[in-house]
């Protein structure tokens, strides 16, 4: 029983994560049509920033915090530089581009960086185990995780549902041509909504930084689970995307922690601990399918026409 | 008009001489290596060939691709494992798997379009790519050696290198002519046509799912063979061959050398593999060059290289 | 940009036309060098290279009057990547050597490549069983042991501590199965559970700590090198089993992990052929110099085995004089065994793995705060792995 609620704390909290690399990206879809694979490489970008800000200021706030500003800049900079020139385009333009900017990033953190990665070390106020419930113990890192990717949620939310901007937002993923015949600043509509994404990447990106890890390509694994969030939640829609990453991370968590259980009843120990995972994988790729085949606008899809 | 075809033509000649007269360099200068590098190039052409003919000129853009690569390989590995070491079985068995998968994913994606239809061909790819990691008696993730190549009774031997170059560049040349023959044909037309607009040729009465379907298989068998054979070159197969970043690869391939060209694809094969190689050789940070050179071929290079080279003879 | 394209397809072809045209053959020793050094356990493939270099530098950088050329290359920890890399070096660079592999899948992918091109591969860390049984070959030789013996030795110190039962967790690949499987060869109490992760990418073994913890065991057995290591004994002492169940380790706790590890490695004893304090001259001035040449950094068992790999290769050169097409005297030449090993002396099976001891090590802190490893024990003698009969080389 124990085991099945620190399970669900996992898998809500995984979720959580990919709910913050997954907005980011469903806007950026939604409103300026882009699909950009080097979302992953923002969110490499925030991990990276993070261990060398906490590193040079010997502070862990202050770092994060300055690392969420640098991928904040740093999504602007690719948005004005790079990205702007590939709206309107077609969407094979935009993945033969942002594949390039895939392999540029990894190479540039390789060049200054080096290739062995770095490492995001907890201040001890965080890594003490705390009593939720008596009997069971779950790690305060972890536990802040699900608090600040809740509370960004709920900024997100009273953001976009609440605020002038937030309204622009959802109008331009509702429909955007709509959008710029009404004279907004499109343009820096745009700037701002890229960069709130990489912002976003960029937190997922450092926060899970101290359990997991620091190196080159680590987005590659996990921005493919976005796409299929903002899929199955939805194109344009923050909240599919929250309830979808929800429940991807709790098929993903759940599935890892009791298939091979499951699986060692009809075969041998090792053999059901390499098909587990896999299994477990698949059924996420299998709901996407489903649901592409059903529903393919989504669950919650932003353009309803 | 005559102009525009000669500068294309001569390019895709030169390199079809190049590559035919490839072994006999290798011999001559004592260089293995190129040879094996240019068999591999020759057999992701393939792969990229049958890429383009439904990305191309059936406008289906699938990410998922590479999957075929893995079936028709894991067919190939499987079958040595388990003691079939005939080619004969082997290679129909790569390519009949292949036309099942293709049928089964394609059948459910072609019900959707766009960014959707990219999405469900990734999401059937990573699937294949994690049956194979959770197969742990053809060693999941650890990859499988294949210990003998395909044996084709003494017809061709495949771990000659030579006589194997050969014949991945016979099925490349027998795949394109292929690809020119369905192209230009009845059926071929019908599936441009319904790159270009869906509706009009529906509202004709063409069956639209069942011909984008038909050119769909065609297609992964073609790309499983290209997997076969490429299991057959590495002496080993393992999933990271599905892993969705190779299908980008292959995409990349195709866009880059220009697609809805017949040689674009082989092409675009040689100059992305080619400068992979090469820069890694002299540099140790290649993608720092490669990433914005992609960048500047979308920005700046419509229609790849068969595209800029067709300009540059009009202009 | 359309001259361009031109300019750049002719160029990129005439460069293609003279990619790396073959190595003269006989003048310079090649050795190519395959290992991790990438990501995070980069610090492993780097701990081998600097030990390799600092054998290089005690041969005065020459093997059999020779000088040697060393290629380094990077498998990033993924198999099909390793194998890339060892057929470039076999088909483009040409080595009379090649050494390395970390880990077993790695090697396991690589090894038809070098076996078919009769190039020696030393392994200077991986020792999958199947190598040691029918995979073995005469150009394979291993510096370092099979994974079986490690395990298979901690569990022998188990039964004389006379612990009763026991749960399993290690890693899901090639090198993880071993080990598992070496404890539960000499164990003698009970084997509660058995539990696989996810390997490399599993960094989190909170759900396989709980299924421990529940399952009445006695004691836990891992097995998980490099930043895993690290990760598990900090989520094992989080977890606050450890009065409840002490636990016993393989390839967890090195010099790399240590510094990383700190106080939660504590009473936690692992098993090794190599300690940093074995008591040969070799080792001594092998430790000393590399903590001078490598300043901060302290050698491990991994950096040991890849300096006995060059010890070795320079074995087999120096018998032949330098004329590396003399293969199968260099094979008997390696056969001997016949080099200061920084173990002490050792013997090859039929299979070349190393028939040595192994030892019980123990972390200690210093009076200075400072921890380091220590021999505590000898627990078995010229041990030889289990697999040797199945390989059929004499």
């Amino acid at each position: 029983m124990l085991l099945v609620i620190e399970q669900i704390l996992n898998g809500l909290q995984f979720g959580l994560l990919l709910f913050l690399l997954a907005a980011g990206l469903t806007l950026v879809f939604g409103i300026m049509d882009l699909v950009n694979l080097a979302h992953g490489s923002l969110y490499m970008m925030g991990a990276y920033f993070a261990a060398t800000f906490v590193a040079w200021t010997g502070s862990f706030v202050l770092g994060i915090v300055l690392a969420l500003g640098a991928s904040l800049l740093l999504g602007i900079v690719l948005e004005f530089v790079v990205l702007r020139h590939l709206y309107g385009r077609d969407h094979l333009d935009h993945v033969l581009a942002t594949f390039g900017l895939i392999l540029f990033f990894n190479e540039a953190v390789r060049w200054i960086w080096g290739p062995a990665g770095l490492a995001l070390p907890l201040p001890p106020w965080l890594t003490v185990p705390v009593q939720i419930v008596p009997g069971i113990f779950y790690p305060a890192y972890r536990l802040a995780i699900i608090v600040v990717a809740l509370a960004v949620a709920l900024l997100l939310y009273v953001g976009v549902m609440r605020t002038r901007v937030g309204m622009l937002i959802r109008a331009g993923a509702s429909n955007r041509e709509m959008i710029g015949a009404l004279g907004i600043n499109i343009k820096l509509l745009y700037t701002l909504v890229f960069g709130l994404g990489a912002a976003l990447a960029g937190l997922a990106g450092l926060m899970q930084a101290p359990i997991l890890t620091v190196q080159i390509g680590m987005g590659e694994n996990i921005l493919i689970l976005a796409f299929v969030v903002i899929v199955i939640g939805g194109i344009g829609s923050i909240r599919g995307a929250f309830l979808a990453a929800i429940f991807v991370g709790l098929i993903d968590t759940l599935g890892r922690a009791f298939l091979p259980n499951l699986l060692r009843q009809v075969l041998s120990g090792a053999a059901a601990s390499t098909a587990a995972p896999a299994l477990s994988s698949m059924l996420i790729y299998l709901l996407m399918a489903i649901v592409l085949v059903v529903r393919p606008e989504g669950l919650f899809p932003a353009n309803k026409r | 008009m005559k102009m525009l075809f000669n500068v294309r033509n001569a390019v895709s000649a030169l390199l079809v001489a190049g590559l035919l007269l490839l072994p006999l360099y290798s011999q001559l200068s004592g260089n293995i290596f190129i040879l094996t590098l240019f068999t591999r190039i020759v057999i992701l052409a393939l792969a990229a060939a049958s890429l383009n003919l439904i990305m191309g000129y059936g406008g289906m853009m699938s990410f998922g691709h590479a999957a075929y690569l893995g079936i028709g390989g894991y067919a190939v590995g499987i079958l040595a494992q388990e003691g079939f070491g005939s080619g004969f079985l082997q290679f129909p068995v790569a390519l009949a798997a292949s036309a099942l998968f293709a049928l089964v994913i394609g059948a459910l994606s072609l019900r959707t379009r766009g960014v959707y239809f990219i999405m469900i061909t990734l999401a059937f790819a990573q699937m294949a790519y994690y049956v194979a990691s959770g197969l742990a008696r053809y060693g999941g993730d650890d990859g499988l050696t294949i210990y003998k190549r395909s044996d084709f009774a003494g017809l061709i031997n495949l771990s000659n290198r030579v006589q194997f170059y050969y014949l991945c560049l016979a099925c490349l040349l027998g795949v394109l002519f292929l690809i020119w023959r369905i192209v230009n044909s009845r059926f071929g037309l019908v599936v441009q046509g319904l790159r270009s607009n869906e509706q009009r040729m529906q509202a004709i009465g063409f069956p639209a799912k069942r011909y984008k379907l038909v050119c769909f298989i065609i297609a992964g068998m073609m790309c499983g063979l290209a997997g076969a054979l490429l299991a057959n070159n590495t002496d080993f197969i393992s999933p990271s061959v599905m892993y969705w970043t190779r299908s980008g690869d292959l995409m990349v391939m195709v866009i880059l050398g220009g697609m809805g060209s017949l040689f674009g694809p082989v092409i675009g094969a040689v100059v992305y593999l080619l400068l992979e190689e090469l820069l890694s050789q002299f540099t140790e940070y290649s993608g720092l060059i490669m990433g914005p050179l992609l960048l500047l071929v979308v920005l700046f290079g419509r229609g790849g290289i068969m595209g800029t080279l067709g300009r540059f003879s009009r202009g | 940009m359309k001259t361009a394209t031109w300019l750049a397809g002719a160029a990129a072809l005439s460069l293609a036309l003279s990619l790396s045209s073959p190595a003269s053959a006989g003048d310079t020793i090649k050795i190519g060098f395959v290992s991790t050094f990438s990501g995070p356990t980069a610090v492993i493939g780097n701990d081998m290279r600097n030990s390799f270099e600092l054998a290089l530098d005690h041969l005065g950088r020459k093997m059999g009057g020779k000088p040697v050329e060393v290629i380094y290359e990077d498998d990033g920890q993924k198999p099909d990547v390793g194998k890339q890399k060892t057929e470039k070096l076999v088909q483009s660079d040409k080595v009379d050597f090649i050494a390395g592999y970390i880990w077993s899948n790695v090697l396991l992918a690589s090894l038809k490549t070098a076996v078919d091109s009769q190039t020696f591969l030393i392994s200077a860390n991986a020792g999958p069983s199947q190598l040691a049984g029918e995979l073995c070959s005469p150009y394979v030789f291993s510096t370092s042991w099979q994974n079986d013996q490690t395990p298979a030795a901690m569990a022998l110190f188990m039964n004389q501590k006379g612990v009763k039962s026991v749960f399993l967790i290690g890693p899901n690949y090639a090198a993880g199965k071993d080990m598992l499987a070496g404890v539960k060869s000499t164990f003698k109490g009970q084997v509660v559970g058995e539990e696989y992760t996810v390997w490399p990418t599993q960094l989190d073994f909170s759900a396989e700590l709980t299924k421990a913890r529940n399952s009445g065991a006695e004691s836990i057995f891992v097995f998980y090198p490099g930043a895993a290591g690290v990760q598990f004994l900090n989520q094992y002492a989080q977890a606050g089993i450890k009065d409840k169940m002490p636990l016993y380790t393989a390839f967890t706790v090195d010099e790399l992990s240590l510094p990383l590890q700190k106080d939660n490695a504590i009473g936690v004893p692992g098993a090794q052929e190599w300690v940093n304090d074995l008591p040969n001259e070799q080792n001594k001035k092998f430790v000393e110099d590399y903590r001078k040449k490598y300043t901060g950094l302290r050698p491990t068992y991994y950096g040991a085995q890849a300096y006995d790999a060059a010890q070795l290769i320079n074995s087999a050169v120096v018998a032949v004089n330098g004329d590396t097409s003399k293969k199968d005297a260099m094979k008997a030449a390696m056969e001997k065994a016949d080099f200061k090993s920084l173990r002490g002396a050792f013997k090859y099976g039929n299979n070349h793995i190393p028939i040595q001891n192994f030892y019980l090590q123990d972390v200690v802190k210093g009076g200075d705060g400072e921890l380091s490893l220590k021999t505590v024990a000898t627990i078995v003698k010229d041990d030889q792995d289990r697999f040797h009969d199945k390989c059929p080389m004499k």
